[in-house]
């Protein structure tokens, strides 16, 4: 096993203790923690196993296992960069509900 | 028939007792002033006047102090709405054209149009709101000659139905998607905009022509969301 392998696999093991400790502590939910666990899990069984990797990418039409890794990253990268724009935008409404409040109960 | 006049104010000390001034002297007892978080002295200065002040405690965006006075137009049941800049940029004289046609029930909504006098309005700006109308007319389906202008009138339907989302300058696009999805009647009058390098500043936040592109792209981010 390659050394970039080990280094990778470790990262991945902390992130995944990382996100069962959040599940535990009841900072995330059900759902995210069934996406994040799925995720870091897949990770450290592509890079384990990075033939088997290879092979899927052939099947999806891609050249390299590695190559699968990066567009599938990109794609989840955009994805949750999104998810966090809507989440922002929600908090920022929220202040302003909360602004507008205190607003009004002051005039009274 | 109760006629609430909302000028929302973002540090416009120099401007807003003047304003204050021109709609009182044209009769509009029930004016309200969101004061959005002003670092300036607009909140106490409005205060003198003796004009009902609210007090947004951060500055959230002409849509969220638009939207503090639609709510506040709903507790004291007010029949007609009027969104009135506090820049100087409107003349108080301007609100009866605009009200006669919900009186005459031929509208719910109508909207002060600087493009129907044209020619007075400075020409970078007339670009920039076409760009915002054509955007607004794609989005929202709504044409307006001035999607953007700071001076509009309601009736109580209208006021009852209308809700807002966006925080920021998007807000006079918002308007229109609003009236498109509540069927509203929507009429245009021209009014007469004052211009001058004060409110040209103050209207795109200092920060020139470029602010309405930013607000061009957020309105599109919002829409598709």
């Amino acid at each position: 096993m390659a050394l970039i392998q080990i280094i990778l696999i470790a990262f991945s093991l902390f992130a995944l203790s990382r996100v069962v400790l959040r599940f535990r502590g009841g900072q995330i939910r059900g759902m995210e923690f069934i996406f994040w666990s799925t995720l870091f899990s897949i990770a450290i069984i592509g890079i384990a196993l990075p033939g088997e990797l290879s092979r899927l990418a052939g099947l999806l039409g891609i050249g390299r296992g590695v190559d699968l890794i990066t567009y599938a990253s990109i794609a989840i990268l955009f994805y949750l960069v999104f998810r966090l724009y809507v989440f922002l935008e929600d908090i920022r409404h929220e202040i302003t509900e909360v602004v507008r409040m205190i607003a009004l109960q002051k005039k009274k | 028939m109760k006629i609430l006049i909302i000028v929302p104010a973002y540090n416009e000390e120099k401007t807003l007792p003047a304003v204050i001034k021109d709609l009182e002297s044209h009769g509009y007892k029930n004016i309200v002033v969101i004061d959005d978080g002003s670092t300036d002295k607009s909140s106490r200065i409005a205060k003198q006047t003796k004009v009902p002040v609210l007090t947004h405690v951060l500055n959230r965006g002409l849509g969220a102090a638009l939207g503090t006075g639609f709510e506040y137009a709903q507790k004291v049941n007010a029949d007609i709405v009027v969104t009135f800049d506090s820049d100087g940029q409107h003349k108080a004289e301007d609100i009866k054209k605009l009200i006669a046609p919900l009186i005459t029930g031929k509208a719910d909504v109508v909207i002060g149009s600087r493009m129907l006098n044209y020619q007075k309005m400075p020409k970078d700006r007339l670009i920039f709101n076409f760009l915002a109308n054509v955007a607004t007319a794609l989005t929202f389906g709504v044409w307006s000659t001035d999607s953007q202008s700071g001076l509009r009138v309601f009736n109580r339907k209208a006021v009852n139905s209308i809700h807002l989302k966006t925080d920021r300058m998007e807000v006079s696009s918002e308007f229109f998607k609003e009236i498109k999805r509540n069927k509203l009647n929507f009429a245009e009058v021209p009014i007469d905009p004052v211009y001058d390098e004060y409110s040209r500043k103050k209207g795109q936040e200092g920060k020139g022509n470029w602010n309405s592109v930013n607000v061009g792209i957020k309105m599109l981010l919002r829409v598709f969301r």
